[in-house]
């Protein structure tokens, strides 16, 4: 029998968004790159390595150094018929074009009734763990998926970013596309040559479990499977689902898992308050109250603006507070027991 | 050509030219200009010593910062290599009650304030997100987020008008800078409102792997004059152009003439930070172009001709550079990572319920770690 399947290759994350990046481009000639040290650096963290010397300044374009402009000129390229694609260097930096985004890419559908569409793809390198200055380990991706007409995803391994990045540039929406920047350097097999990728808005279970589901997304999957592999040894089952689009959520199948296991742990770097721990176990409250047997936990960052970096570890959610939480919605002895609001 | 008279009425009356002030040349020899010449007549041969120590003193501690980067002290470095004179000269002319507002490479500016060694390593060895308290120092500690000081230069600056005081606000920012919105609405306001503010920008030719040109099409003091804020472009590895320059517009700012607009022309002879590779977006024949202007190694010629260079002066500029790396290790290496619960400080002025919750709970969840020890 032969097959036409290409054997996967062992890429790292960041190497499997440019791979992703690069059959996008060479695909669809409307398809632009744009952002600041995306050309010859190839990008702080190299994800456009070599692109520009491949198809030149035109379609990998270094721009001024302005978050606004660099979103407000997608937006009137997309006028225009291209499908950019921005890179925000870092997470910190969005600021100075979240006014374009949220007010401009994504309300420009529904406000001309559907006449023009924004295929813009607003890539973020996101979230701490790399002992980085300020402004450079925020996870602000609540505010977008708290914004109508956006979609939002995270990837969390090589094979996601390669498919996930091509589903988002061949998305008529505005997708923000969030980069989970200490992962960049993670390994694992990409298939170039997949037929059916799981779809933009599905989420994955990437381990299966019984006694509790544990729901997160982009750097914290890592953390979340090492969390199972330490809760097995403890004879505890975690079933592990990696969102990947975070608005909108891929509830069907959390909900699928919570009928399951009863108990429910959600874990993301974001602030608690607000953020997409919030929503989701508030759905999950809604959908199936009754199946559950504890109250639903969180493991997140605090509501505190992200720390110098010697601090960082305090901050970040890690396997020990993810088991933390398992055990309280597992009901045994945990962090919690005995303490009250009042001491 | 340029008038650097004060008067209020005079709106655009230092025009910027494609010419470079320039009072020291490459060779350090003194180049006579009839305009500029008194605003720095006054300096003395111990004054230009002093100047030459601070920039070597820069330089050393940009050396040792870089080489306690590599050896994991720090977690991250941004050299000011080559840009010495364009912010001793600046920094140098300044008030102690004018007040700094800063980027991130400005770590001669922040020497000249009075910021001790500690104080300018700690956000880059990760102790704090701040390494000093902007008001002992009259210099807000460094803006990261690209051009967005400038703004609060120009806030400063209308508070210092309002408050009927002659200080003067300085923003400091790069060439690629100019091209964020925030800087062009720095100088919108600060023209409408005629704030006491200065512009320095410096034009190290280079916004990361982004040559200038990337960011404007001509030269960038030609930008100011549109917004009706005169500029001056100088050689900004010239320390007495670059002083003479800052005093200018010091001069106007003081008595009511508004903003000026600065563009120091100096290059970044160094990587961007200790994480970047220049080598892949950069023409090495640039930097020894560049490496041929020196800023340090122009002054000490000019200090030779004038017969200030003295065997005992250089061996007093040798100790302090080597005192202050020493300083500047031992500072290094005794700051420590702040304690856990800290992280939940400063947040709010007053407390606040929900963040109360959150650390009680977490000091419950350290306090398990501790009972597991015991
Ligand atoms: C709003 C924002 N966007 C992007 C960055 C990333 N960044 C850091 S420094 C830099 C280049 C700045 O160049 P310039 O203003 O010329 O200053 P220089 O580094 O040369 O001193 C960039 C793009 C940032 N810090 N803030
Ligand atoms: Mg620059």
């Amino acid at each position: 029998m032969t097959t036409t399947a290409a054997t996967p290759t062992e890429l790292t994350l960041g190497k499997a968004l440019n791979a992703g990046l690069r059959r996008a481009v060479a695909e669809d000639d409307r398809v632009v790159l744009l952002g600041e040290d995306i050309g010859k650096l190839g990008g702080v963290f190299r994800v456009t390595d070599g692109l520009l010397d491949d198809f030149g300044p035109r379609r990998i374009v270094d721009t001024p150094l302005a978050e606004s402009g660099i979103i407000g000129t997608a937006i009137g390229l997309a006028f225009r018929g291209f499908r950019p694609v921005c890179e925000i260097q870092f997470d910190g930096f969005i600021y100075p074009g979240f006014d374009q985004i949220v007010a401009q890419v994504a309300k420009l559908h529904y406000r001309t009734g559907g006449a023009v569409t924004m295929p813009i793809t607003i890539r973020v390198p996101f979230g701490g763990g790399i002992g980085a200055v300020e402004h450079h380990s925020e996870s602000p991706e609540a505010y977008f998926a708290h914004t109508a007409g956006l979609r939002v995803v995270s990837c969390s391994n090589p094979q996601d970013a390669y498919d996930l990045i091509r589903l988002a540039i061949a998305s008529d929406d505005p997708v923000l596309f969030f980069e989970p920047k200490r992962r960049y350097w993670a390994k694992g097999p990409v298939d170039q040559a997949l037929a059916n990728p799981l779809p933009l808005e599905s989420a994955r279970v990437v381990r299966e479990g019984t006694d509790v589901t544990l729901v997160t997304y982009g750097p914290l999957v890592m953390t979340a499977l090492d969390a199972a592999i330490a809760a097995s040894d403890d004879g505890v089952s975690i079933e592990v689902i990696d969102l990947r689009s975070l608005s909108p959520i891929d509830h069907a199948t959390i909900e699928e898992s919570v009928r399951k296991t009863g108990r429910l742990v959600v874990t993301h770097e974001a602030a608690q308050s607000g953020g997409l721990g919030a929503e989701i176990t508030a759905s999950v409250t809604e959908r199936c109250f009754d199946f559950l047997e504890a109250a639903p936990a969180r493991v997140t960052g605090f509501d505190v603006p992200y720390p110098a970096a010697s601090l960082e570890d305090h901050f970040l959610p890690d396997l020990d507070r993810i088991l933390d939480a398992v055990d309280r919605v597992l009901g045994r002895r945990n962090s919690l027991t005995g303490w009250s609001a009042a001491k | 050509m340029l008038r650097p008279s004060a008067s209020s009425d005079i709106r655009n009356d230092i025009r910027s030219t494609e010419l470079l002030v320039q009072l020291l040349n490459p060779d350090g020899d003194r180049v006579p200009d009839p305009e500029f010449d008194h605003w720095v007549a006054d300096v003395t041969g111990e004054q230009l010593r002093s100047l030459y120590e601070d920039m070597l003193v820069v330089r050393r501690i940009d050396t040792e910062a870089t080489a306690l980067q590599r050896q994991g002290e720090l977690g991250l470095w941004p050299p000011l290599l080559g840009q010495e004179a364009a912010q001793i000269g600046s920094a140098r002319a300044l008030r102690a009650d004018d007040f700094v507002f800063s980027s991130y490479r400005e770590n001669a500016v922040a020497y000249c304030r009075g910021v001790q060694m500690g104080q300018l390593l700690a956000v880059w060895r990760g102790t704090a997100l701040s390494g000093w308290n902007p008001f002992d120092v009259g210099m807000a500690t460094p803006a990261v987020i690209i051009g967005a000081q400038t703004l609060h230069a120009t806030g400063y600056a209308l508070g210092c008008l309002q408050d009927g005081v002659d200080s003067v606000a300085v923003a400091y920012f790069g060439d690629g800078a100019t091209s964020e919105g925030d800087v062009s609405e720095a100088m919108v306001f600060a023209a409408s409102f005629q704030a006491p503010v200065v512009f320095f920008c410096q034009n190290n030719q280079w916004a990361i792997s982004e040559p200038v040109a990337l960011q404007a099409h001509r030269s960038i003091a030609d930008r100011a004059p549109g917004f009706g804020i005169p500029s001056l472009r100088v050689d900004g590895n010239d320390v007495l152009a670059v002083m003479a320059a800052t005093r200018i517009a010091l001069d106007r700012a003081r008595s009511g003439g508004g903003p000026t607009f600065i563009e120091a022309v100096t290059y970044r002879m160094g990587p961007h930070t200790t994480s970047d590779d220049p080598t892949r977006y950069r023409d090495p024949a640039e930097l020894e172009r560049w490496a041929a202007k020196d800023p340090i190694s122009r002054l000490r010629a000019y200090l030779e001709h004038e017969g200030l260079l003295t065997e005992e002066f250089e061996a007093s500029v040798k100790a302090k550079t080597d005192d202050v790396a020493r300083e500047l290790r031992a500072a290094c290496l005794a700051l420590d990572p702040p304690h856990a619960l800290s992280v939940f400080d400063n947040v709010y002025t007053s407390a606040h319920s929900v963040l109360e919750r959150q650390k009680s709970q977490y000091a419950a969840y350290l306090a398990m770690f501790e009972e597991v020890a015991e």
